[in-house]
């Protein structure tokens, strides 16, 4: 193997990992406040065909995301109402939403099957940042929805670890009574933060229907909703080790390809497991490591937050 | 109980949502035929066909070919209305949803995917008025037959075009499953590369997935990364034409004319073409003459065939590929005629035979020229 082939791996590990980060980062907030989201893969299709026809009718860019967001959003809002107002359960309403935003989208998206995209992502350099050996062609030759990733990680790790509204967010996901008696509104919050983590996968269906590959095709997410739930997971709910995450599970796709190419051959079912395998193996560590110190998912995850019962 | 009746509220919400699915899902696409029906002449009675598709017509790869075929159909014999379901399960659903179809009617039915077959089967003994045909099986009954295309003769014209126009002498295969179907493609595609160019390889690489478009882009991506700069695909989506199209290489589409997707990189497609076959096979049971029988037919019967040419396609390699296809339509060649050697060299097929169908049914080798393994 070649020195520029690995240097064209790292670059698509991340090209690969970019969409599963966007709806991880988006899962984690949500999970974050309390309310699990099942209807993921729902949300990044309706993104992706929101996106792609917004995309195709205005050939406007930033509003063809902006629509991919709001499609997303839409189908969280309708889980927060379900399962935040109506406390029913988070797991089937997600797993309705997951068949609703399937059909939902091949609904909408068949007058533009068989169309490319007349606008889509291509890949910008960064003067100068591109020039560095090695860490330029791997982390500054990409589209701008990546560069966008990359900023969104660390704004999010800051907003949940270094602000009140982060202190808020942990609280309404850890103890909802305790924070509610402080005069935090969780149900506003597990709103908020729900429909926020839509609007996220929503972006990430974009990211498929706009730059990995710019068209429509039904159902083209192709579980990838599910390897973020898993990511979510694997990254102990924390924003910045998602990035490592995605870019690992990207990579792992991206290397198995590569390796048949030059007639290494590597099982394709091993491949398409090793997300999975890894997502055990971290959920076995912090299962373990949590006996001492407190890690791992918020104490409400999923249950629905009742005053009466508090 | 506060909470029971808001439990109740949650479920009825939920219905609600999948009643919505159960709407989009198999009642819409009982279409009318569409605006070819002439206005003035009003059909005595209708001819209900039933279909049923493995995946959504929206795949831009094969279901779509055969929605094509569908209108195709109604647009050539107008009396006929077909009512079709999509995304059926190869489960004992669809052994339920061809029941219903029968139920509500049918004459004709068409199940386009393999694994439909021992239903398919069950339901023809129940029903021996009704006519059945079945896409890529092996079962018949007097009331059931079969029907495929011999794409690889359209796959052996698209690696002539691969190979003459390969620089690198390298060309990249983003395969799907490695099933006798799949290999019978690449074996007659990469015959095509070889005839055309005798130092060419076909590098094969498998994504163990016939529709995602993410991953066979990035499966082609990779194969292009190795240094081939012709990339031709057994998948249902444009995904490896697209990242041909980004890089500046070449590319071959299947089951449909892709050219729109890589305009520059797409030299040309094997492309399905179901609808002439749909209209004889409904036209031979309105006249009667239905009879149990495997169709198999080829580049001859234009139900496989090859989509135009990219302009940057040399004349002369044009005129080569036209030439092989008239010797594969009058039947004076075939894509496996001898002599044919093995991936170590072995000759397979000696000089003067040829395969049987039922060896290129079964077929689990690659010819030489082929740089990949079969995963066991």
């Amino acid at each position: 193997m070649t020195f520029n082939m690995l240097i064209a791996i790292l670059a698509a590990a991340i090209s690969t990992g970019t969409p599963i980060l966007f709806v991880a980062l988006g899962e984690i907030i949500a999970e974050k406040s309390g309310v699990q989201n099942l209807g993921l893969e729902g949300m990044m299709l309706v993104g992706a065909v929101t996106g792609f026809i917004v995309g195709a009718s205005s050939l406007n860019l930033f509003m063809a995301i902006l629509a991919a967001a709001l499609g997303g959003g839409v189908l969280a809002l309708l889980h927060s109402y379900v399962t935040i107002t109506l406390k029913a359960n988070q797991v089937v309403s997600g797993l309705a939403l997951t068949i609703f935003g399937t059909g939902l989208s091949g609904y909408l998206g068949k007058p533009y099957v068989g169309m490319p995209a007349p606008v889509k992502f291509d890949s910008v350099a960064i003067p100068f940042l591109s020039e560095i050996p090695v860490v330029g062609p791997v982390f500054f030759n990409h589209n701008v929805l990546v560069y966008f990733s990359y900023a969104l990680v660390f704004l999010l790790w800051f907003f949940v670890y270094r602000t009140n509204f982060g202190l808020n967010l942990r609280a309404t996901g850890e103890n909802p009574g305790a924070a509610d008696s402080l005069g935090v509104n969780v149900f506003a919050l597990r709103y908020v933060y729900t429909i926020f983590g839509g609007m996220l996968a929503g972006v990430g269906g974009a990211y498929l229907s706009l730059a990995s590959a710019p068209s429509w095709v039904e159902n083209m997410s192709g579980g990838r909703g599910w390897i973020a739930i898993a990511l979510v997971i694997f990254a102990i709910w924390n924003p910045a080790r998602a990035i490592f995450g995605a870019y690992l599970f990207g990579g792992v796709e991206a290397l198995g390809y590569r390796l048949q190419a030059i007639g290494v051959t590597a099982s394709p079912f091993i491949l398409n497991m090793m997300p999975y395998l890894l997502t055990i193996g971290v959920l076995i560590l912090v299962t373990i490591s949590s006996r001492t110190k407190h890690i791992g998912e918020p104490e409400s995850l999923g249950i629905p937050y009742d005053r009466e019962e508090r | 109980m506060k909470n029971v009746k808001k439990y109740l509220v949650a479920l009825i919400v939920l219905s609600m949502v999948f009643s919505m699915i159960g709407c989009s899902g198999a009642d819409v696409p009982a279409e009318e035929p569409e605006d070819n029906e002439p206005s003035d002449e009003q059909p005595a009675e209708k001819i209900k066909v039933g279909m049923i598709y493995i995946g959504p017509p929206g795949d831009a790869g094969w279901t779509y070919a055969h929605d094509e075929g569908r209108k195709y159909l109604e647009a050539q014999i107008p009396n006929v209305e077909v009512i079709y379901v999509e995304s059926v399960a190869e489960s004992s659903d669809s052994e339920r949803v061809m029941t219903e179809l029968v139920e509500q009617g049918c004459e004709i039915v068409f199940a386009t995917s393999f694994g439909y077959m021992d239903f398919m089967l069950n339901v023809a003994n129940k029903y021996p008025d009704v006519a059945f045909y079945h896409c890529s099986g092996y079962k018949t009954t007097p009331n059931m037959s079969t029907y495929f295309g011999r794409i690889y003769q359209a796959r052996y014209l698209t690696g002539l075009v691969a190979g003459s126009m390969t620089e690198a002498n390298q060309i990249g295969y983003i395969a799907a499953h490695p099933i006798p179907e799949v290999i019978r493609g690449i074996n007659a595609f990469t015959l095509g590369v070889r005839e055309a160019n005798p130092e060419a390889t076909v590098n094969v690489v498998w994504t163990n997935t016939w529709y995602d478009p993410a991953k066979e882009k990035e499966a082609a991506k990779g194969s292009l990364d190795s240094g081939v700069d012709v990339i031709a695909q057994h998948q249902d989506t444009p995904g490896p034409q697209q990242a041909a199209e980004e890089v500046g290489a070449y590319a071959i589409g299947y089951n449909t004319d892709m050219s729109s997707f890589a305009p520059k990189a797409n030299l040309t497609s094997a492309v399905w073409d179901w609808g002439p076959y749909y209209v004889s096979a409904v036209q031979a049971v309105l006249d009667g003459s239905f009879e149990e029988g495997q169709y198999w037919g080829g580049l001859a019967d234009g139900i496989v065939d090859i989509a135009p040419f990219n302009e940057s396609v040399p004349a002369d390699v044009v005129a080569s590929v036209e030439a092989k296809k008239a010797e594969l339509i009058a039947g004076d060649f075939d894509v496996f005629d001898g002599p044919v050697k093995d991936q170590d060299g072995n000759v397979v097929v000696a000089e003067g035979e040829t395969l049987s169908d039922g060896d290129l049914l079964s077929m689990m080798w690659f010819v030489e020229g082929v740089n990949g393994v079969i995963p066991e």
